[in-house]
């Protein structure tokens, strides 16, 4: 175990660094002078100076690169030029909600792609099968702020059950917060169901043909214990694990749905930044990202490595 | 003693190439032919815009503004009393060509490079496999916006950021590829006989990974198009008042509550060929991977 995770940490170091270095070159696509451009409209001369300096745009690129990164290894993901604080502070302040947002969407996203998929597996080439793939395929298909707008119309311009836009704390109002959520994390949920049910669904295929679930029909098992109890118990385990990798589709669509639904959370800062000019705030959003990525599949792994005995021969 | 005449066997087609037979295989498929058919209808409204497009996109008018669909307007109008199926119309071609451009990028950064990665080995593909790593770590729609803000919002941009970002998938599937078509016999032969290494690649390896990667490519074009949809959605991609279904999309979600038309028709039709896409994707998987069948 220990060798493996050893093993595992070591071939993360040069992806990281990799990662650094993309993040870095992302500010050298700006045309022109960065300094200007950061500067905002006004180009105030002192403005450009500072930023200049702070940058370090007279030192050649890999020194400029060893300033950023020795930075970046301190927590210092830059300052934000509108807001004017820490980068890692908005980051942070904005983290909670988006968290929330996604959890709500991976329990939704779980109950609809796991039943879905064991029906659709169970059920093989009957009407059921069929239309659990054919809800698959919508859900892959629909863009995520369509769907938003069209929830918006259903439930809030037609019925007016449900709040069109808008955050509430949980802490101040948890009713309200969740009226708030529920539309937004299933228009996010939406599409990671689909991909957990064709993962199910396969999965669930190749055990229910094992020789084990073959003993326990044998046996005279109910069917449902059978399927519950013996099959989705270890399919379960690569299913978890392919849902790991589906967190990069969870911050995608949260910028989109945040932008749609205007939830203050890690999405719409991203947004923002990018129509503030706000540079830094960008970097340190896809670096955040991208490292939370990395360990969270590092995290995968282990579990995988955990559950799966064979591995750990 | 006499052998017996060998079984009539059917053959299946055995005498065709295999790209017939996977052709074959893929017309018997209905999802994939519904995708192609509403596939090319797209590609027709998009290139035959001008002859199909009831009205000028851009030509705004007061006196029409935000109307229902009707004989006139078919689609209705937008908040400016621009004909919404005329945008729609045209707003195909913006995305049919993020998608094509886009998934082009791709693939002739990705299959280079990953055909590099697993044909050499060795330092070349540790440094290949590391970066595509790094850039995998990068949800493909984060990296798509920050690339499309730092070179600057427009439709160009938008799919030269669309294409970078979906560049590490193909690095992938090649290097994949060529690790296993590398070890054949036939490119071992081609090696004994003294064949240059970028003739094994170019003529006896390139051949016979193309199947995956036109699976990956069609799914890819459905990706990108939902991407460009997404980055004019934020603003980022196409600019106002060319049209745009992503842009139209933005706009549309101030005016939900009294001109719904302005949001379902961009929508649909995002919805529409990326389903067809996807269709076409799983089909020609199907067809082409017989570990699919």
């Amino acid at each position: 175990m220990l060798e493996y995770l050893v093993r595992r940490l070591a071939a993360i170091v040069p992806t990281l660094f990799f990662v650094s270095v993309l993040i870095f070159g992302l500010q050298q696509l700006l045309p022109g002078d960065p300094a200007i451009i950061l500067a905002g409209e006004d180009r105030d001369p002192s403005v450009v100076e500072h930023l200049r300096k702070r940058m370090h745009l007279d030192e050649p690129l890999p020194m400029r690169y060893l300033y950023w990164i020795g930075g970046v290894l301190q927590g210092d993901l830059g300052e934000s030029v509108r807001i004017q604080k820490p980068v890692l502070e908005l980051i942070l302040q904005k983290l909670p909600v988006t968290i929330e947002l996604a959890a709500i969407a991976i329990v939704i996203a779980l109950s609809i792609g796991i039943t879905a998929g064991i029906v659709s597996a169970v059920a093989k080439d009957s009407v059921w099968d069929y239309a659990a793939n054919v809800v698959a395929l919508w859900g892959l298909s629909t863009p995520n702020f369509w769907l938003g707008i069209l929830m918006i119309l259903l439930f809030s311009v037609t019925l007016g059950w449900l709040p069109a836009s808008g955050y509430v704390s949980p802490s101040e109002d948890l009713r309200g917060n969740l009226a708030a959520m529920i539309m937004p994390a299933f228009v996010l949920g939406n599409a990671i169901a689909a991909v957990l049910m064709r993962h199910t669904r396969s999965a669930m295929l190749q055990v229910l043909n094992s020789d084990y679930v073959r003993t326990a029909r044998a046996k005279g098992l109910d069917e449902r214990v059978v399927v519950l109890r013996h099959a989705l118990r270890n399919a379960l385990v690569p299913i978890v694990t392919l849902g790991a990798l589906e967190f990069g589709t969870l911050l995608s669509g949260a910028v989109l749905t945040e932008q749609v639904f205007s939830i203050p959370g890690f999405g719409k800062l991203i947004v923002d930044a990018v129509f503030n000019r706000d540079y830094a705030v960008v970097q340190g959003v896809v670096l955040f990202t991208a490292t939370a990525y990395i360990v969270l599949n590092l995290l995968a792994d282990l579990a995988y490595f955990v559950v799966n005995p064979r591995l750990r021969k | 003693m006499s052998e017996a005449p060998p079984e009539r066997v059917s053959t299946g087609g055995a005498a065709m190439s295999p790209g017939r037979r996977a052709l074959r295989r893929l017309v018997r498929r209905r999802g994939a032919m519904l995708g192609a058919a509403i596939i090319a209808a797209f590609v027709a409204l998009a290139v035959l815009a001008p002859v199909f497009a009831p009205h000028d996109p851009l030509q705004t008018s007061w006196g029409a503004i935000r109307k229902a669909p009707s004989a006139a307007y078919l689609f209705g109008t937008d908040e400016i009393g621009r004909d919404v199926l005329s945008r729609v119309i045209w707003g195909a071609r913006a995305s049919l060509l993020a998608g094509l451009v886009s998934v082009a990028i791709s693939m002739s950064l990705g299959v280079p490079i990953g055909m590099l990665a697993g044909y050499l080995g060795g330092w070349v593909d540790g440094l290949i496999s590391r970066a595509t790593d790094a850039m995998l770590a990068c949800p493909f729609l984060i990296l798509a916006i920050a690339l499309a803000a730092f070179l600057g919002p427009s439709l160009t941009n938008a799919m030269i950021a669309i294409g970078i970002s979906a560049t590490p998938i193909f690095i992938r599937l090649t290097r994949a590829q060529v690790l296993t078509v590398k070890v054949e016999d036939y490119v071992e032969a081609a090696r004994a006989v003294g064949n240059s290494r970028f003739r094994i690649v170019w003529r006896h390896i390139l051949p016979n990974i193309v199947a995956p990667l036109i699976v990956q490519a069609t799914l890819a074009i459905a990706a990108a198009v939902i991407a460009e949809a997404s980055l004019s959605f934020l603003g980022l991609g196409q600019q106002p008042p060319a049209p745009s279904w992503g842009s139209m999309l933005n706009t549309a979600k101030n005016y939900i509550d009294n001109a719904p038309w302005m949001a379902i028709w961009p929508g649909l039709s995002i919805f529409l060929l990326v389903l067809s896409f996807n269709l076409l994707g799983d089909g020609l998987r199907d067809a082409l991977d017989p570990r699919h069948r």
